[in-house]
């Protein structure tokens, strides 16, 4: 579980994140919507600590994490993995030395055991046969699955995905979504995606928190969002005429 | 101004305390080791060989155009292109060049990681970013192009040797006894210490400008020029201050 309270973050003089408090619950697929520009991937990159929060606390399970010193933090973050919105493989590897990155930090694992676990993350996102190429050879969808199998090669205990399936495909967007929801359950891991992508929401959409402005704006299921009549929410999540037409009948 | 320059130093200090830690891994410092002492000083071997035969044989001909009295023995020449490129060419020249090279290769390599969040994702992983990136880098430098400067010096006086004995300007045996007049050993190593400081402050500092790139390209493009400015100027005064210290 993770545990945000009262977490504000600005940069310079711009206030970007105001007051935001939220429970992250694991086995759950804890999604963050909102605008482009609304503050989730500070919001993201403040939980995980690549921001300093101004003021707040984080909690991963009993532990402050934002208050740790340098060290026990790091070894904290072993067990956090996280996909950048950019992907961000390392350019001087090829997709294997990628996702066996952290097995070679972290682990006295052999090759060939390393090799077994490289294999199977990547079966796990359905990319085969591109081990020896480099990121710069890959489509933008493969470059973000190679992040996720990156993400979960140690076997975290928290997963962050920062927009996991902007610029895929319908299919293989719905695929990365799965995937994501099915680890989560199965290896029971407090699991955080941001997403403006409203397939994802109705689909693997356990819990939602919606941001407007950097302030946290409404929190439900997927399901109570076709019921809320909170105006910022509807007015973002059903902005195409067919979804208000969808909302209008669910509503009768 | 001044509060900036200090502050850019604390920020070099406080990074430099996060590269001297201990590898989270020592077999992959001693790969990367490797790596690094390919693409840094491996990789200039060429380049400082063809630019000291050219400025041997440069500053052999300069010291003989310029040595007319015949009160002077011709075998100055040899002397002169000795001296000249142990004491400053072999060292503080080549620093320069090579702060040019490698510096501008280490501030846009780190600085395009730092902008993509590859450095990030490294930081979130639990790794040490700049001890796994900067550390192996410096330690590369540092060891290895104390033998550039060697190479320099040697190259140097070969490409002395051969306009020597191309133009006839003086005797081949009179550049060698010039070569060997009041020679001290102890230059060479003066030598190649300097060149040890200058490789760190090339790796450090260019690692520094790339490490808290910001933005976007076109803020990598120009935290490698600032690199390279911040290299020799730091380089030159270094020097200065090696030279009184050691000789
Ligand atoms: N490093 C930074 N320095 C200054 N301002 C920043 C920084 N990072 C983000 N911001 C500002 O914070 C606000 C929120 O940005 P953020 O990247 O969190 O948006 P987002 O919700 O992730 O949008 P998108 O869906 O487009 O990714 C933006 O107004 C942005 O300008
Ligand atoms: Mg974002």
């Amino acid at each position: 579980m993770i545990r945000a309270s009262h977490i504000s973050k600005s940069f310079a003089n711009t206030l970007v994140l105001h007051d935001i408090s939220a429970e992250f619950e694991p086995g759950k697929t804890n999604l963050i919507i909102g605008a482009s520009g609304s503050g989730k991937t500070v919001l993201l990159k403040t939980l995980v600590g690549l921001h300093e929060a101004d003021m707040g606390e984080i909690w991963y399970d009993d532990t402050l994490f934002n208050r740790l010193p340098f060290d026990r933090k790091k070894s904290m973050r072993k067990r956090i993995g996280m996909l950048f919105q950019g992907g961000a493989l390392f350019d001087f590897a090829t997709v294997e030395e990628n996702v066996m990155f952290p097995l070679t930090m972290f682990t006295g694992q052999r090759y060939a055991e390393k090799r077994e676990r490289v294999d199977f993350c990547l079966k796990r996102v359905n990319l085969v046969n591109v081990e020896k190429r480099y990121p710069a050879e890959l489509s933008g969808g493969m470059q973000k699955r190679v992040g996720i199998a990156r993400a979960i090669a140690l076997n975290p205990s928290y997963l962050f995905c920062d927009e996991p399936n902007s610029g895929l495909d319908p299919n293989t967007a719905i695929l990365i979504d799965d995937l994501i929801h099915e680890i989560t359950q199965e290896y029971h891991i407090t699991t955080i995606v941001n997403t403006h992508d409203m397939n994802s929401v109705m689909e693997i959409g356990d819990k939602v928190m919606f941001i407007h402005q950097g302030r946290k704006w409404w929190e439900g299921s997927n399901r109570d969002i076709l019921y809320s009549d909170n105006r910022e929410l509807n007015d973002f999540v059903f902005s195409s005429s067919m979804t208000k037409q969808f909302k209008a009948l669910s509503n009768r | 101004m001044l509060k900036s320059l200090l502050e850019v130093c604390g920020r070099y200090l406080i990074l430099m305390r996060k590269v001297f830690s201990r590898p989270d891994r020592m077999s992959v410092f001693w790969r990367q080791l490797l790596v690094e002492t390919e693409k840094l000083g491996m990789n200039s071997i060429a380049i400082v060989a063809i630019i000291s035969i050219f400025i041997g044989a440069v500053i052999a001909l300069q010291a003989s155009f310029n040595l007319e009295s015949p009160f002077i023995p011709k075998m100055y020449v040899g002397y002169m292109t000795r001296e000249t490129m142990v004491l400053e060419f072999s060292s503080t020249m080549v620093a320069l060049i090579l702060a040019g090279k490698i510096g501008s290769n280490i501030a846009s390599e780190i600085g395009s990681m730092r902008i993509t969040e590859q450095i990030d994702a490294m930081e979130i992983m639990g790794v040490n970013s700049a001890n796994y990136l900067i550390l192996p880098k410096i330690v590369a430098a540092t060891v290895f192009n104390p033998f550039l400067m060697l190479l320099s010096f040697i190259v140097g006086l070969f490409g002395g040797w051969l306009i020597v004995s191309l133009t006839g300007i003086i005797t081949v045996s009179q550049y060698f006894d010039g070569l060997q007049l009041e020679f001290k050993p102890h230059y060479i190593i003066y030598s190649m210490v300097k060149m040890a400081a200058f490789s760190f402050v090339i790796t450090s500092v260019s690692s520094f400008f790339g490490y808290h790139a910001y933005g976007g390209s076109l803020d990598v493009g120009r935290s490698s020029t600032r690199a390279i400015v911040a290299c020799c100027v730091i380089i030159l005064i270094t020097n200065l201050v090696l030279t009184q210290l050691l000789l």
